[in-house]
């Protein structure tokens, strides 16, 4: 067991490197961000996430996966706290995330939050496909497979990708 | 509900208003109650991308009731959690609006229910992140991005089905008829709610109209579809307890298991 007054967190942010979205299973919670502070408490190892989405069934997966790392790790004292505010962002995720996400097949978020706002039929900025690298490509569905993906098709080499959604 | 005295929390210096238990379970009852019913359409979407969306619509309110409902049991304290408060209180204990509990109907009714609630939510949420009470702020900036989503599809839905066939349109027009007497009650305030505007943390709904009519004439306008007159007679009684006939056939679908096999885990 480790002795938590020895605890270096950058070796648990290490650990936390390979701990992987359940949905998305080339991405881990580094990469997407949700991972907003670690810190030693008390002689406990406080943890803190926070949810992509409201309703995204994966985080208590996600929560019971960084548990169960930083346990085969040694670590035992471990609190895992889930904050909202302030709101997950898809600006969090790194660029070696994004870089993953389309090497599997996944349009990774445009940096600049293209479409957050209620007005109905807004156009789209052009969305790569992942597969061939065209533009020429179109929304077939906002609501996807999971909550932060949308459904597109390249109109180029006709396959549907998923997008990961600017949030 | 508990009166404060019964309701401790820790760490808190001061008694929690029961307004604070009423106003959050308020907004609980409305996200889990139409989370539910749009849930319903799971498998039997007209078209697979739709059922995908209204499901996805869907789970982001279950998991704000969630949210709501955590905070809930928090402040309750004693025994509460999020699972006692969604599935052990009675018909008369919800005070989600009716809106929420009708039947799904056609899709026009399902896609225009969701247009009016989330185009209230839209604004309620707008104003509730800024309440005095932190994880009500939280919840509430958490979710407006979820919200932004379901109000711009649901107001794509009323435009394509107002404007789209003489079949499709006159749908959405027997839909209009169907609940426009019941979105009078989203912006008329119960105790709780001017109670809790009254001490900071809650939402004046009645401020929120005027906006709220405005989206619905635009995006009606879109649609070729007239607006109903705003002073026409409106049904209430869901905030206070008094429900459709509707509700108890939800509870009894959603809380059987738990009725039946108190404690039950899966």
């Amino acid at each position: 067991m480790v002795e938590t007054e020895n605890i270096n967190t950058q070796a648990i942010w290490k650990i936390l490197e390979d701990v992987y979205d359940p949905e998305v299973p080339v991405l881990s919670v580094i990469d997407l961000g949700i991972i907003r502070d670690v810190a030693v408490v008390n002689d406990e190892l406080d943890v803190t996430i926070t949810p992509t989405y409201t309703g995204c069934p994966a985080m208590d997966v996600i929560s019971m996966n960084i548990r169960f790392a930083l346990i085969q790790n040694g670590y035992k004292k471990v609190n895992i706290n889930t904050i909202l505010s302030p709101a997950w962002t898809t600006e969090w995720m790194t660029e070696t995330g994004k870089a993953k996400l389309k090497a599997y097949g996944i349009a990774p978020p445009k940096t600049m939050h293209a479409v957050c706002t209620p007005e109905t039929f807004q156009q789209e900025e052009a969305i790569q496909c992942p597969l061939c690298n065209s533009y020429h490509t179109k929304l077939i569905s906002r609501f996807g497979s999971t909550a932060c993906k949308a459904l597109y098709q390249c109109e180029d080499c006709k396959e549907p990708f998923d997008y990961f959604k600017c949030h | 509900m508990e009166t404060n005295s019964k309701s401790p929390v820790s760490n808190s210096q001061f008694l929690i208003p029961n307004s604070l238990i009423t106003y959050t379970l308020h907004l609980a009852d409305n996200a889990l109650i139409l989370g539910h019913r749009d849930s319903e359409w799971c498998g039997h979407g007209p078209v697979l991308e739709q059922d995908i969306a209204i499901t996805n619509i869907s789970l982001d309110l279950i998991g704000q009731a969630r949210n709501f409902y955590q905070y809930a049991a928090q402040l309750t304290g004693e025994n509460a959690t999020e699972d006692t408060l969604a599935y052990l209180r009675d018909a008369r204990e919800f005070k989600n609006c009716l809106l929420a509990e009708l039947p799904n109907g056609d899709w026009a009714v399902t896609v225009l229910r969701q247009f009016f609630f989330s185009a209230y939510q839209y604004l309620l949420y707008q104003q509730l992140q800024h309440s005095s009470d932190t994880q009500l702020a939280a919840i509430a900036e958490k979710a407006l991005k979820e919200v932004t989503y379901h109000l711009r599809w649901s107001s794509e839905w009323v435009i394509r089905l107002g404007d789209g066939t003489s079949q499709s349109h006159q749908r959405i027009l027997n839909a209009i008829e169907d609940l426009w007497m019941f979105t009078g009650e989203l912006f008329k305030p119960a105790d709780y709610e001017m109670e809790a505007t009254s001490k900071g943390f809650g939402v004046n709904v009645e401020t929120l109209k005027k906006d709220w009519l405005q989206n619905v004439k635009t995006v009606f306008e879109e649609a070729t579809l007239p607006v109903p007159d705003e002073n026409a007679w409106m049904q209430t009684g869901g905030k206070t307890g008094r429900h459709t006939e509707h509700l108890g056939f939800i509870l009894a679908d959603m809380q059987f298991l738990q009725r039946t096999y108190p404690g039950c885990e899966w």
